[in-house]
């Protein structure tokens, strides 16, 4: 499904600020899995799924997705492939425009758009029966314009958004960070269910180990713009959010040891 | 009376200048100030064209057809060559002075003599009113012919306005008033962000341009320098609008637009026969906007200090 072959990215070469964000980075994704993406800050994670999503192109690498190179791809024409919610709330809806003409925006991502009226009733009709399964009272309010929502009502219509015609790929990085720990839970159990139901290939990214630990089927935890650890199968449901945390402690230990080595390097050679 | 009439018929025509900066002021947040440049151009074009015997309906629709391309320019100097907003329309508009020049062939072109818009809409008038050239409402004289122009004017702000609400209710529209909400949300649902903007600009200069094409009908020429200042003029009509009817639907914001503009033709009448020169009408039209964007930022710090104590 999704085909990520060596790809590396520096951001501002040749500068004081340059970046190596991601080094290299594979992953062969089968259909229908969901991948669980975890790292220290800086490792690379959300700026591997904006490679994907292709909101800057990589450097070297080629990224395949449906059976098509998508590398020279800019980022409006992979959406066609991409459902996509943000860490920000605020970044997957239109403020000023009513829940109704967000969802209608939604219902034509990746197709043409011409003079069509935007509201048809039959699209309404799905969007009250759909927003009335999201269980936030909604439904009456299609006609409200978005800003006026809390974050968490915002997220869990994004994530509608973004699956509403059923993407190739979903990506969702760290779409629970902003949020308080009662609309994290509901976005998680909306999020569980729609892929589930529709068996989505998923890339989501995470700060919490106990996401990590309980969804998805396979992890990859990422360090310096490299992917460190791959658990699959049995592997990955063995995998508690301790197991998880012990992990990151020997990243830290290897790179203090690292640091410290240089130092001793350097007091005894500068 | 008949004052009153002209200073409505010129806020009507007017407010198609303060449409096409809704469209690229608070849709797109476009600084776009090639409008002082495509309101001539909408004037000059229609202009030589009825001078050369094309009917006014076609001028007018060429006029408006010219400011989209000069829109659609300003937008690719943006999208394409990412040059910041501001210098893209000041670029345009600069040129446009020579192509306005060139296309009208000197600096004014008077219409005096040719069938325009406002001719045709007062023969209508006349025939409606079975000749006579006066008539009484409220207790006023009015004239037919001044009448007859406002009401051509004011039906085709009402079509276009109309027009303007309904194309943002499409799939299209929806799209582009996105694209100035969020540019992340709209790219990631499969919209290239870049040709909205060229659109949509040159919708704006569009609507500018057409006002242009109207405006030089019912004054009766065209003038290379018409439209200095008129973005600002148009901004001011924008936010008088607002502060009108607020900005939380759409439909009530294009109706916005229009008030505003006819609101601030008014205040500018009543400003000139109190006895304000005509020369110091931009002065005062540009201190009136630094003040509508500054009143709100010290509301705002006034209400936080209070807030705090």
């Amino acid at each position: 499904m999704l085909e990520v072959q060596s790809i590396s990215k520096t951001f501002h070469p040749g500068t004081l600020n340059e970046v190596r964000s991601l080094r290299g980075v594979n992953l062969h994704l089968a259909a229908g899995s969901w991948v669980i993406i975890i790292g220290t800050n800086g490792s690379g994670k959300s700026t591997f799924l904006n490679a994907v999503a292709g909101t800057f192109l990589v450097d070297q690498g080629t990224i395949r997705l449906a059976g098509r190179d998508v590398t020279r791809w800019p980022e409006h024409a992979r959406a066609s492939l991409i459902g996509r919610v943000f860490q920000n709330p605020f970044s997957g809806t239109s403020p000023s425009l009513t829940i109704q003409e967000n969802l209608s925006l939604a219902a034509r991502r990746g197709l043409g758009r011409g003079l069509g009226w935007g509201l048809k009733e039959s699209l309404v009709a799905r969007m009250r029966d759909e927003v009335r399964r999201l269980n936030m009272g909604l439904e009456d309010r299609l006609e409200n314009a978005i800003g006026s929502l809390s974050g968490g009502q915002r997220q869990a219509l994004t994530l509608l958004m973004a699956t509403w015609l059923r993407p190739e790929l979903l990506l969702l990085d760290e779409h629970t960070a902003a949020l308080d720990p009662k609309s994290a839970d509901l976005v998680i159990a909306l999020t569980e269910q729609v892929v589930t139901r529709d068996k989505l290939t998923t890339l989501m990214v995470t700060h919490s180990m106990h996401q990590a630990a309980s969804l998805g089927d396979r992890l990859i935890m990422m360090h310096r713009g490299q992917i460190i650890h791959d658990f699959q199968g049995a592997e990955k449901r063995r995998l508690r959010p301790d197991d998880l945390l012990a992990r990151f402690e020997d990243v830290r230990r290897a790179e203090q040891l690292d640091e410290s080595a240089a130092q001793m390097l350097a007091e005894q050679y500068v | 009376m008949n004052l009153l009439i002209g200073t409505f018929t010129i806020g009507f025509i007017l407010s198609l200048l303060a449409l096409g900066v809704f469209i690229s002021f608070r849709i797109f947040a476009f600084p776009d100030i090639t409008a002082d440049g495509s309101i001539t151009l909408g004037a000059s074009v229609a202009a030589t064209l009825m001078v050369h015997g094309t009917s006014p309906v076609l001028a007018s629709l060429a006029g408006f057809g010219a400011g989209m391309i000069a829109g659609a320019c300003t937008g690719t100097l943006y999208t394409r060559f990412k040059i910041n907003p501001l210098l893209s329309g000041i670029l345009v508009m600069t040129a446009l002075y020579s192509i306005n020049l060139h296309i009208m062939g000197k600096s004014n072109v008077p219409l005096l003599t040719v069938t325009t818009l406002a001719t045709q809409s007062e023969h209508i008038g006349l025939k409606l009113m079975r000749r006579a050239t006066t008539f009484g409402l409220l207790g006023w004289e009015v004239n037919v012919r001044d009448a007859s122009v406002l009401v051509a004017v004011a039906l085709v702000v009402a079509l276009t306005g109309m027009l303007l609400y309904l194309f943002f209710r499409t799939d299209l529209g929806m799209a582009m008033r996105a694209t100035g909400d969020n540019v992340q949300m709209i790219r990631a649902l499969g919209v290239n962000d870049g040709n909205m903007i060229v659109f949509g600009v040159a919708i704006s200069n569009g609507f500018v341009a057409l006002s242009g094409a109207l405006l030089a009908q019912y004054q009766g020429f065209a003038d290379v320098g018409m439209g200095i200042g008129m973005v600002v003029w148009g901004l001011a009509s924008v936010i008088i609008g607002e502060a009108l009817v607020g900005t939380n639907s759409l439909g009530m914001t294009i109706v916005g637009a229009v008030m505003g503009s006819v609101l601030f033709r008014l205040l500018v009448a009543v400003a000139l026969r109190w006895g304000l020169s005509p020369n110091d009408l931009k002065l005062i039209t540009a201190v009136f906007v630094f003040c509508a964007l500054i009143v709100p930022q010290f509301l705002r710090k006034k209400r936080l200090r209070s807030a705090h104590a």
